[in-house]
């Protein structure tokens, strides 16, 4: 393959692309840390992740438009989100909190088309960016680029998730979060009101991706129809990271990213996310039969 | 028992109630070219991924109806007629278009159709206008495999697809000393978006390549739902192609541009489309200096026609009836001109009977604010070249034909590093 | 007439006004064949998602798959035998490309092939895949259906990006949209039948076994992998079939919004099932009738927002009406399906 001899020869080249891999598997990795939360704690798979990225990444947008600072737009998406996550939660996700799984998918999905439209609709299909300001690092002679922003979305990506992990384990809220996703009976029982956990772990996951949204935009585009890329690539990372843990589903992120910018340098980019899906199905089927195996010898 | 059997006569009865409910609702309403009123029907996308550009379809469509209504309508065989439109959203989706083809020629008894906007949707509904001998007039549609189909019914007035960039191919070669190398001594590198527009620009590309016997290094397929470029910018880095040649729609074009300047990938010549419609000397103002972009029409050309005078003339006619463009895009001034050919048409046809029509269609030989259109009998203009212009200091300078060159071409670009 | 023979009775009349209606559906409205086309591909597409779905458990999110799988063999052997790919690309769009006798056997034959590709593909899919349980099963499915489209969109035996082209209707066939219509008519029918046929056999009570414990009925002796490789397999036969037609409706084929259109029609199928009532033989084709025809109305009359109207009618349906409308009418009208309610049996007697 002359794509592997390229590397082969100037390794180099795939210094390059894993730094690029492990910053843009970082965005990936800060959408999908809510979904965590959200399949943890409430059993939800929430289809409309994407959108919530898209929503603040248009939010930015807006407020660069008239001239506020788009880094302002990562806390200013992060609000905006949480409050919209809220409303969601309070029209249409507690309903369907305590049922089957299969049913948020579906409503989710109905959710992520109507904000798609509607953003359409305001917006225009049109694609749209910010310019951070940022500019690139050089090393090595300018062979190897590193984006500010895409370094800036790195480091935060981290720190929000440390924030996470902190926020779980020593907040009382977080605690009651915990307390919920083990056993929400238990929970009701102990005095938590489970109503208001859902609530805050909803809008937490709309924030935190609106936030993402706000570096989308500095990074690359957004457009209306964006978000499906983000939710498939958060499944894809929850899947295989499972959902009990922050460290690994940034570690699985981060995987991804590398992953998917490798396979699209050696396959070929036509192939990059065929090879993405063919390796979650390979994972989980893997998964499956080791489990199987177990089964048998309890037999 | 009365019961249930008023419970199942509800439920049948609603069941019908529906059914005759929709066969009512989508009764067509009026006949076209009744009265004084010649209706043509229009299946453009208002929503879905082709929005923003159907949005400029429809713009240019209705300024040019209502030109041409504002200078008296159209003269066919004595009678004056005023122009209309009926338009559908066929939501970015091919299978939508055909249906929706069908639709406004069978029900609603269209009988001349407007193009919808892109390669794709008029893939799906010029089959439809074709097997119910419909004429079409299109100026969104620039495959070229719409043309070899032997369609008799369907027109383009824009370039096709496989003149998009062969400009640039040309430009390189003609400007191949600058590197101290001859034509066939340059290498090329290809990044085009996975769809049949800009594959379809890539086999124009490919055939001019291998004229010039140039070396293709680098043929990457793009997916759509592409964000990152770096996969690509890295090859063209490690193999340093001369040319770097880029198809993606706005998202291509404002990523590539923003990415190409990020990673400091130097190339003699960067050569794009859609750079307008991703706004690229806005939003990205320095970076964007000397890519080469191609476009099917530019304000400072020289056309010009009884409706609408010279090509600025349209453009600030266009201004004043949508306030928020300031560059007009390709897209509205071909599909106004795509209406001014209908208009040509019927004058000569004297007559609104499709054949009639379609064959003074064939006949066309007309100079349009758009450019010069005849139709080859395989449908496409051949009398309309593409252009290319190049982005100075913020400013589209066109660069290529020669005929229309208001300046020669910066080549090759300087590098990132003397900027 | 005791009260079976009057429900049965009234069975027969409603068989017989629907099979009335559907064959007179495209003489009263003429201009409609491609809507109607797409009403009983709407059916098709519940139907077939609802065996592996709501009657057996498993919901799938890329049987799409198999419908793009069928539109490609079916095009693709349609073109091979009379053309090669070159010459296909220069004669595509006429009206004379294949005789009426070339069009049809090519078109029987790709049916056919497509049909077995489906077979195929589902018999080596599910063995892989039907292995995992619940929203890991949901997630890979979603996955391949996603992956599907990329695949194919990379293969330039198959047009790759730029699609795929179907041969042109020739005449000397008659009307175009007659002819689609009573094949998809055809196909829905089957599919209907074929259903309801294996949902009286051992087949319909084991896979509704595996949906309700899937470890007891295997406990029970129950081989739950051939019975849920079997379901997917007949979906898929009819999915194939049905992608088939549907390339040849539609004329042009893209891989991902066309054939392999996970986010439109893959997830609608699921949609019209639920709506309709999973786990039913009546709910999906209530469903996709009701669906249909909503989003022509919402498309007529809300032009522009249509999309949003439709998003929001999803939510609707799936927080307040879960059990579908069959769900539905059984929960209020039990009597109406054939149930008997013990104490109103009294009171008629009495």
């Amino acid at each position: 393959m002359d794509n592997l001899q390229i590397l082969l020869q100037a390794p180099i080249f795939s210094v390059q692309l894993l730094i690029d891999g492990l910053m843009i598997g970082a965005i990936f990795a800060l959408a999908a840390y809510g979904m965590a939360l959200v399949w943890g704690v409430m059993n939800i798979i929430d289809i409309a992740q994407g959108e919530y990225v898209m929503l603040g990444g248009f939010i930015t947008f807006s407020l660069n438009r008239v001239g506020i600072n788009p880094f302002l737009g990562i806390p200013v998406s992060f609000a905006a989100l949480f409050v919209i996550g809220w409303i969601l939660y309070r029209i249409v996700i507690n309903r369907i909190v305590e049922r089957d799984m299969f049913v948020s998918i579906l409503a989710t999905f109905g959710i992520s088309i109507l904000l798609q439209q509607l953003m359409s609709q305001i917006f225009g299909a049109d694609i749209q960016t910010v310019e951070s300001g940022l500019g690139t690092t050089f090393i090595f002679d300018n062979q190897i680029t590193i984006s500010q922003i895409k370094m800036v979305s790195f480091v935060l990506a981290l720190a929000i998730g440390v924030v996470l992990v902190i926020f779980m384990r020593k907040s009382r809220l977080g605690r009651a979060i915990r307390a919920t996703a083990q056993n929400a009976r238990a929970a009701r029982i102990l005095g938590i009101d489970t109503d208001r956990v859902y609530a805050v772990t909803f809008s937490l996951n709309a924030a935190i991706c609106g936030a993402a949204g706000a570096l989308v935009v500095m990074t690359w585009v957004v457009q209306p129809y964006m978000g499906l890329a983000y939710t498939v690539r958060s499944f894809l990372i929850i899947t295989v990271a499972g959902f009990g843990n922050i460290a690994t589903v940034i570690v699985s992120g981060l995987g991804l990213g590398v992953a998917e910018i490798f396979a699209g340098f050696l396959l070929g980019t036509e192939f990059q996310m065929a090879f993405i899906f063919s390796l979650l199905v390979a994972i989980l089927v893997w998964r499956s039969i080791r489990l199987r195996r177990k089964r048998q010898v309890l037999r | 028992m009365s019961a249930i059997m008023s419970v199942r006569h509800t439920f049948i009865g609603a069941l019908a109630g529906g059914v005759a409910a929709v066969t009512l609702a989508a009764m067509p309403v009026g006949a076209k070219a009744a009265g004084d009123t010649i209706t043509l029907g229009a299946a453009v996308s208002f929503t879905g991924k082709y929005a923003t550009n159907g949005t400029h379809t429809k713009n240019g469509y209705d300024l040019a109806i209502k030109r041409v209504n504002e200078m008296g309508g159209v003269n066919v065989g004595g009678k004056k007629y005023k122009l209309a439109i009926k338009y559908y959203d066929d939501e970015s989706t091919p299978a939508r278009g055909a249906q929706l083809a069908e639709r406004l020629i069978k029900q609603d008894g269209v009988k001349f159709m407007l193009g919808p906007y892109s390669s794709g949707m008029t893939k799906a509904m010029a089959p439809i206008a074709e097997k119910y001998k419909i004429p079409m007039v299109e100026g969104n549609g620039a495959s070229r495999s719409l043309f070899n189909k032997g369609y008799k019914y369907l027109f383009a007035v824009l370039s096709t697809s496989e003149q998009y960039l062969a400009e640039a191919i040309n430009l390189a070669a003609q400007n191949a000393g600058k590197l101290g190398k001859k034509p066939d001594q340059l290498t090329v590198a290809l990044a085009m978006q996975n769809d049949p527009f800009s594959q379809d620009i890539r086999a124009g590309v490919l055939s001019d390549i291998k004229r010039y016997k140039m070396k293709v290094v680098i043929d990457d397929k793009l997916p759509k739902e592409l964000n990152d470029m770096t996969v690509t910018l890295t090859k063209v880095k490690a193999l340093k192609p001369d040319l770097l040649i880029v198809s993606g729609h706005s998202k291509g074009a404002a990523l590539a541009i923003r990415q190409v300047a990020a990673m400091k990938v130097d190339t003699a010549m960067l050569a794009m489309t859609h750079c307008e419609a991703a706004k690229v000397q806005d939003k990205f103002p320095k970076k964007s200096d000397y890519t080469l972009c191609a476009t099917q029409w530019a304000e400072t050309m020289s056309y010009k026609d009884k409706w609408f005078g010279t090509a600025k003339q349209y453009a600030d006619r266009f201004r004043k009836a949508y306030p928020d463009y300031t560059v007009i895009p390709y897209q509205a001034a071909e599909s106004s001109a795509s209406v001014l050919v209908y208009v040509n048409a019927f004058k000569r046809a004297g007559s609104l009977d499709t054949k009639k029509v379609r064959d003074a269609l064939a006949a066309t030989n007309l100079q349009t604010f758009y450019g010069n259109v005849k139709f080859a009998p395989t449908g496409q203009n051949i009398a309309k070249p593409m252009a290319l212009r190049q982005i100075i200091n913020g400013k589209y300078v066109v660069v290529a034909p020669a005929k229309w060159a208001e300046s020669p071409v910066v080549f090759p670009k300087p590098k990132w590093s003397q900027r | 007439m005791s009260a079976r023979q009057k429900t049965d009775g009234r069975k027969l009349t409603l068989y017989a006004a629907i099979a009335g209606l559907s064959i007179a559906a495209p003489f009263i409205m003429p201009n409609f064949y491609i809507q109607l086309s797409y009403l009983w591909l709407m059916v098709l597409f519940a139907l077939t998602w609802d065996v592996v779905g709501g009657q057996m458990g498993y919901n799938s999110f890329g049987n799409i798959v198999f419908f793009g799988l069928g539109m490609y063999v079916t095009a693709v052997t349609q073109r091979d035998l009379y053309y090669t790919i070159n010459e296909y690309a220069t004669v595509a769009g006429r009206v004379d490309a294949l005789t009426p006798r070339q069009y049809l056997t090519g078109l029987s034959l790709g049916l056919g092939m497509s049909a077995v590709a489906g077979v195929l593909l589902a018999l080596i899919l599910g063995v892989l895949v039907l292995r995992l349980r619940g929203h890991y099963f949901a997630i890979s499915t979603l996955g391949i259906g996603f992956a599907a489209g990329d695949i194919a969109g990379g293969i330039d035996y198959i047009g790759a990006g730029s699609g795929l082209v179907t041969p042109v209707f020739p005449s000397g066939l008659g009307e175009r949209g007659l002819f689609y219509y009573f094949l998809f008519l055809i196909l829905a029918v089957a599919a209907f039948l074929t259903f309801k046929w294996i949902y009286s056999t051992r087949f319909g009570l084991a896979i509704n076994a595996i949906r309700d414990d899937e470890d007891k009925a295997e406990a029970m002796g129950i081989n739950t992998t051939r019975y849920k490789v079997l379901a997917w397999t007949v979906a898929a036969f009819f999915l194939a079939l049905a992608g088939g037609a549907t390339g040849n409706l539609i004329g042009f084929i893209d891989p991902v919004d066309t054939a392999f259109a996970g986010a439109t029609f893959g997830v609608w199928m699921i949609l019209m099932a639920i709506l309709g009532g999973k786990g039913t033989i009546w709910g999906p084709v209530i469903g996709a009738v009701i669906f249909q025809i909503t989003q022509e109305l919402f498309w007529t009359f809300l032009l522009g927002w249509q999309r949003v109207a439709l998003g929001a009618l999803i939510i609707a349906i799936v927080v307040f009406f879960p059990q579908g409308i069959m769900g539905f009418v059984r929960h209020n009208w039990p009597e109406l399906l054939g149930h008997r309610i013990e104490a109103r049996e009294e009171e008629e007697a009495a």
